[in-house]
């Protein structure tokens, strides 16, 4: 047999050779379905990218201008669709805002119960996702198990799994059921585990562990310049969390930390995901232990909440109410207003400007991944094309949320 | 505190400064479009402002105004944690001579978000390196955000377009393409199946 190392002439290898062009997506299973990136390859080195996004664009903000500001929440529930409860919260705040007007306490509380499960089914299957991406299918079905857990209760909560249309200007659209605190304790148990279960498969094996680190590494002073907020722009080491720089509900009452990553790769994103849902636990619990079993949920100014239903079909004003809230809308002061909450994916933003009637003038949602996207040319150029899977399932690209 | 803010605006630019307000808490400067992109400047080297990140830039279409659009900039500072909403207004009546200046120098976060406004309101934004549609497709006619663009408007259906190199997309010819895929199945058809394994 010839030995393989021949001397060879290196002149002679030289071969004219030209980038390749790749098309991934928007089909391709690892681009989720809605983002293609063309990619000049030479050899396995990407050198150049365009990442295009807008396959699931549905003209959200246009469709907002046509109805009433209620009428809004089933669209902000399909932006972010594996956290809807936070797009709920969220915008409820910002016509909240406006009007001047702060939910009872006891609101409050049930906001945050519901949104920091919500938080953790949308880091739950981030994770799951990003390990099945890479051949843990394991995980990732335990992960989405757990998932469902969480939208049980929401079914129990709000009678809808995933579009769960739940927010309301000035409350929620049902007081909280007598198990919820059971239920949601229930459930954090039981994701707690299973976050457990998953971290002694993953964080011990080789495979997983050197597809992810220092993989899809972004510099601190990028992340900010690019606008990255939440977990991808914590694993740079900010320490940016609106729930803490900025404090609403009743964030500034509970204990929690913010976990950051030092490295900025996809395994910091992975694991600032994990120790968050751990974090989203301990507000959970401080929740649980401090929302009343009894008392208002909604604010009482009837201009802004639908009168109960006994009063509607009892008495001429609750009828009056009411008509006047369904088919008006209820009627935000002219103006503008920006307002911002914690999103599963970072810094949730809803610039509202009204005119005054009871149609949105303008609805302009912040999504926090449509930035993030906008930083993945960023992370993948220069990056093998292995590293593109690893890397773009670390951002979250949620497609209803980047597209609108 | 954002109140020394719109001051400290006030006092350099006060030529340029159109109006302020601090409506719901939110401090706003409005600005003349030729100097959008100097007070830009300014908020992000300005040691007092230190806005660091372009948190959000979009437009809003108003048709009975004259300039008839006012792009919206919120800013945000890591260090100092202040924000301040910039606006500035632009185009005429017929949605023309829209040109404002682009921010893509100094964020990175507006070369999609700007793009984003001028896919949905025509904005355009001069010295950006990629003006081009980024949610729609490049044949869609209009842009869906302006205020008289109805809502049920059926766009046309358009034509396959023409992609240069075409003629590489697979199924290759038997000469042409990846060879070696090809050839490990030319080679492979003769071969003994206990000699694979």
């Amino acid at each position: 047999m010839e030995p393989l190392d021949q001397e060879l002439d290196e002149a002679e290898l030289e071969m004219p050779t030209e980038p390749m062009l790749l098309n991934v997506g928007p089909a391709h299973p690892a681009m989720h379905g809605t983002v293609r990136c063309v990619m000049e390859l030479s050899g396995e080195i990407i050198e150049h990218v365009d990442v295009q996004v807008g396959y699931l664009h549905r003209g959200f903000e246009k469709m907002c201008e046509r109805g009433t500001w209620t009428q809004v929440f089933p669209y902000v529930d399909r932006c972010n669709y594996v956290s809807p409860m936070l797009n709920n919260v969220g915008f409820a705040l910002a016509c909240e805002k406006m009007l001047g007007v702060t939910v009872p306490e006891r609101c409050q509380w049930y906001r945050m119960i519901l949104g920091e499960l919500a938080r953790m089914s949308d880091h739950l299957t981030c994770d799951g996702a990003m390990a099945m991406e890479l051949g843990a299918f394991t995980p990732f079905l335990w992960m989405i198990k757990a998932r469902e857990m969480i939208w049980d209760l929401m079914e129990e909560e709000t009678g809808a799994r995933l579009t769960h249309s739940f927010g309301r200007v000035g409350g929620m659209a049902s007081p909280p059921t007598e198990h919820l605190k059971e239920n949601a304790r229930a459930v954090v148990k039981h994701i707690l585990s299973v976050i457990e279960e998953c971290e002694k498969l993953l964080l011990g094996n080789r495979i997983f562990l050197d597809r992810l680190e220092g993989v899809g590494v972004i510099s601190q002073a990028d992340a900010v310049s690019l606008g990255w907020t939440g977990p991808c722009l914590r694993a740079t080491g900010i320490p940016y969390d609106v729930r803490k720089a900025s404090p609403y509900l009743k964030y500034g009452e509970v204990d929690f930390d913010v976990p950051v990553g030092s490295a900025s790769d996809c395994f910091d994103r992975f694991m600032v995901r994990l120790a968050e849902m751990r974090q989203s636990a301990r507000i959970i619990e401080q929740c649980c232990q401090r929302m009343a079993d009894s008392g208002p949920v909604n604010v009482t100014d009837p201009r802004i909440i639908l009168p109960p239903k006994e009063e509607v079909y009892s008495t001429i004003e609750g009828t009056i109410q009411h008509f006047k809230i369904v088919m008006e809308g209820l009627k935000l002061p002219a103006g503008e207003v920006y307002a911002y909450s914690e999103g599963g994916n970072g810094e949730l933003g809803f610039y509202l400007v009204s005119d005054g009637s009871g149609t949105p003038y303008r609805v302009r949602i912040r999504p926090p991944c449509f930035l993030i996207t906008a930083g993945l040319e960023r992370v993948i150029t220069g990056a093998m094309m292995a590293d593109v899977v690893p890397s773009f399932g670390s951002l979250n690209m949620i497609g209803g949320e980047c597209d609108r | 505190m954002s109140k020394a803010l719109i001051d400290l605006i006030k006092k350099n630019f006060g030529a340029a400064v159109l109006e302020t307000h601090s409506l719901y808490g939110d401090d706003t400067v409005v600005v003349e479009a030729s100097a959008w992109k100097e007070v830009a400047r300014f908020l992000r080297d300005t040691p007092q402002c230190s806005m660091d990140m372009l948190t959000d830039l979009t437009a809003v279409d108003f048709p009975e105004r004259e300039p008839r659009f006012e792009i919206v900039a919120h800013f945000y500072s890591l260090g100092k944690g202040h924000r301040l909403r910039l606006k500035t207004r632009t185009g005429d009546s017929e949605g023309d001579e829209t040109d404002v200046d682009s921010l893509t120098e100094l964020w990175a976060s507006a070369n999609w978000m700007e793009r984003e406004a001028f896919d949905m309101f025509g904005v355009i934004f001069k010295g950006h390196p990629d003006l081009r549609r980024i949610l729609l497709y490049p044949e869609f006619e209009g842009h869906p955000l302006r205020k008289d663009y109805p809502a049920e408007k059926i766009q046309p259906l358009i034509a396959y377009r023409d992609v240069p190199n075409i003629e590489k997309i697979a199924p290759f010819s038997v000469d042409e393409g990846m060879s070696f895929g090809r050839q490990t199945h030319a080679g492979s058809r003769g071969r003994d199946d206990s000699q694979v394994n």
